[in-house]
C-alpha cells in the first residue's frame, strides 16, 4: 500500500477572531492518512472542525501549523486534483445542467465534442441525462446534488472531498443518494473523504471512520469498517457498529465533561 | 429502480410553482391590458375638460393646453424638422455620456470590490462626491468645459457614474463565495473564475445599475440644456417659455418622458432575455 493518497500531518487551525474575542482553536494536532481508493468519513458533532479540515484539504483555508499532503507533496491552494461536493450544491445558476458539468473539462481546454460526451456520460451515471438542458432552479435538492457529483466526476479528480453533501436533503432522498454514491464509487474508485454528523451515514458508506470531538476539534479514534457491501441499514452488524460508535462518543464526551 | 428514480426526479413543489407562475403571468397580462386604459381615461377627461372650457370659459387655455393642442404643436414642430433635431441632440448627448460613463463605472466598481488598494483610494472619494446633487456642479462644469457639447457630455457621464458604480460594487461583493470555491476546485484559473462566476453573477445587478444610470441621464440632460444649449428637448422647453408656448413646453416634457419609458422598457426586456436562469422575482 505504502504512501497515503491524502494525509493530514499534525494539522492545527486557530481562528484569530476580531479584536477582543479570544482566538478559537478549530482543530488541534490532527493527523490522518487516507489510503488510495478508500472511502473515509470524518464524523463528529458540530464544532469538531470537520468542515474546517475538509476546507483545508480542498485548499480554501490554510492550516495554522502542520501540513496537508497529496501523494506526499504539500498542497498549494485549491486544485482540480481535489474535487469538492458542497452541502449547498454550489451549481452555477446561469449555466444549464450540462454546462455546469462541462465547465471543468472546458476550463482544461477539452474540445466541445469530447467534453459533451464526458458530461453526458456522468449525467447518465447519476440518472439525469434527460434533465441536461434545464437550469439548476428547475431541479429538486436531490437532483442538484447529483448534478454536483456528476460535475465533480467529469473533472476526474484523484480525490473527492464531500462536505455533508446530503445534509440538507430529506431522509428518503438521502438514503437513495447514499446508495447511488456507493454504486458510483464502486465503479470509479476515487479516494473519498466524506464529512458527516450522521453515524448511520458513516457506517453505511465508509471503509474507515475518523471520530472527532469538539472544543477543540480533535481526533478521538479511527474505526475501521470491514462490513461487506451493500450494507443493509437494518442489518444486525450495521446497527451493532452504530451502537459501538455511539457508545464511544458518549463515553468520551462524559469523560471530557467530568475531566 | 424505475419508480425510485421517478420519485427522486420529481422537482419538489413543481405543481405549486407552475400554478404560481401561471397566476403571476395572468396578473401581469391583466395589468398590461389595464395600464394604457387608465392613461387613456385621464387624457380623454383632460380633453373633455378643454372642450367644456371652450363653451364656458373658466381657465386660460394658453396656460393649460389640451392634449389635442399638444399633439398639434408636436405635428407642427415635426413638420419643420425641429422636433427631430432637438430629440436627436438630447438622445445623442445622453448616449455619448452614458457610453463613456458605463465602462469606467463598471471597471472601477469591479476593482473596488475585488482590490483592497482601490477600495481604500476610490471609495472615500466616491462617498464624498455622491451626496452632492450633480445639478449643483453644473454651473461649475460649464465654466470648466464651456457651453459646447463637452460640458453636457461630461455632465451626463458624471451623473450616470454613481449609480452604475455602486450597483457594480454591490453585485461583485454579493457573489456567493461557495461558487468561487466550487470554480477553484474545478481547476479554473483566476481569470476564468471572473469569466464564469463573478461576471455572470454580478451582471443582473450591473444591468439594474445601467438602467438606473440611463434614466438619470435623461433626467439631468433637460437641466443642462436649460442653461447652456441651442438644441435639445431641454432647450425646446426653456426657449418656448420665453415665447409663452406652453403647448411646446408640454410636448418637450412628454417626449422626454416617452424616451425614459422606452429606454427602460428595452433594458427590462434585455434583462428578461438574459436572465432566464434566475428565479422569477419582482
Amino acid at each position: 500500500m505504502g504512501q497515503a493518497k491524502l494525509a493530514f500531518e499534525h494539522v492545527t487551525k486557530v481562528y484569530v477572531a476580531t479584536r477582543g474575542a479570544r482566538p478559537a482553536v478549530a482543530v488541534q494536532d490532527f493527523s490522518l492518512e487516507v489510503p488510495e481508493n478508500s472511502f473515509q468519513c470524518l464524523l463528529g458533532p458540530s464544532g469538531c472542525g470537520k468542515s474546517t479540515l475538509l476546507n483545508m484539504a480542498a485548499g480554501f483555508v490554510s492550516p495554522t501549523s502542520g501540513a496537508i499532503l497529496v501523494d506526499g507533496q504539500p498542497i498549494g491552494g485549491a486544485g482540480a486534483d481535489r474535487g469538492v461536493v458542497f452541502q449547498e450544491y454550489a451549481l452555477f445558476p446561469w449555466y444549464t445542467v450540462l454546462e455546469n458539468v462541462e465547465l471543468g473539462p472546458r476550463a482544461r481546454g477539452v474540445p466541445t465534442a469530447p467534453r459533451r460526451e464526458l458530461a453526458e456520460h456522468y449525467l447518465g451515471m447519476v440518472g439525469l441525462l434527460d434533465h441536461r438542458h434545464k437550469y439548476p432552479k428547475e431541479l429538486s435538492g436531490g437532483m442538484k446534488q447529483r448534478v454536483a457529483i456528476a460535475r465533480t466526476l467529469a473533472n476526474d479528480p484523484a480525490i473527492m472531498l464531500m462536505d455533508e453533501p446530503f445534509g440538507a436533503l430529506d431522509a428518503q432522498t438521502r438514503e437513495a443518494l447514499q446508495d447511488q454514491l456507493l454504486e458510483i464509487w464502486e465503479t470509479t474508485r476515487k479516494t473519498v473523504l466524506f464529512v458527516t454528523h450522521s453515524i448511520q451515514e458513516a457506517v453505511v458508506l465508509s471503509d474507515a471512520i475518523a471520530l472527532l470531538e469538539a472544543h477543540p476539534g480533535r481526533l478521538v479514534d479511527v474505526i475501521h469498517n470491514h462490513l461487506p457491501r451493500p450494507r443493509e441499514r437494518t442489518a444486525a452488524q450495521v446497527v451493532e457498529l452504530e451502537k459501538h460508535i455511539y457508545g464511544r462518543r458518549y463515553v468520551s464526551d462524559a469523560a471530557h465533561a467530568l475531566g | 429502480m424505475a419508480t425510485a428514480s421517478r420519485t427522486l426526479d420529481a422537482p419538489t413543489g413543481m405543481a405549486g410553482t407552475s400554478s404560481d407562475e401561471l397566476a403571476a403571468l395572468e396578473l401581469e397580462r391583466g395589468r398590461l391590458s389595464l395600464k394604457p386604459f387608465s392613461l387613456l381615461a385621464v387624457i380623454l377627461f383632460w380633453q373633455a375638460l378643454a372642450l367644456l372650457n371652450g363653451a364656458i370659459h373658466f381657465y386660460n387655455p394658453k396656460l393649460f393646453p389640451a392634449p389635442a393642442d399638444i399633439a398639434l404643436a408636436g405635428w407642427a414642430l415635426a413638420e419643420k424638422g425641429d422636433l427631430q433635431r432637438h430629440l436627436a441632440a438630447s438622445v445623442g448627448r445622453v448616449a455619448i455620456g452614458f457610453a463613456i460613463s458605463a465602462p469606467i463605472a463598471i471597471l472601477l466598481g469591479v476593482m473596488v470590490a475585488k482590490m483592497r488598494l482601490f477600495e481604500t483610494i476610490v471609495d472615500p472619494l466616491v462617498e464624498a462626491l455622491r451626496p452632492i446633487p450633480t445639478l449643483a456642479l453644473l454651473p461649475i462644469i460649464i465654466l470648466w468645459f464651456g457651453i459646447g457639447e463637452t460640458s453636457k457630455v461630461f455632465f451626463i457621464a458624471y451623473s450616470c457614474f454613481f449609480v452604475i458604480f455602486t450597483t457594480t460594487v454591490l453585485g461583485v461583493r454579493n457573489v456567493d463565495p461557495v461558487l468561487v470555491r466550487a470554480a477553484q476546485s474545478l481547476g479554473l484559473s483566476r481569470l476564468r473564475v471572473y469569466r464564469h462566476v463573478i461576471f455572470p453573477s454580478a451582471l443582473p445587478d450591473v444591468l439594474v445599475g445601467l438602467r438606473l444610470g440611463l434614466s438619470v441621464g435623461f433626467f439631468v440632460i433637460v437641466a443642462a440644456e436649460f442653461i447652456a444649449a441651442d438644441t435639445g428637448l431641454g432647450y425646446l422647453i426653456n426657449y418656448s417659455r420665453t415665447w409663452f408656448q406652453v403647448d411646446n413646453m408640454m410636448l418637450g416634457a412628454v417626449v422626454i418622458g416617452a424616451l425614459g419609458i422606452t429606454s427602460n422598457y428595452l433594458l427590462v426586456a434585455l434583462e428578461r432575455h438574459l436572465f432566464r436562469w434566475r428565479v422569477t422575482s419582482r
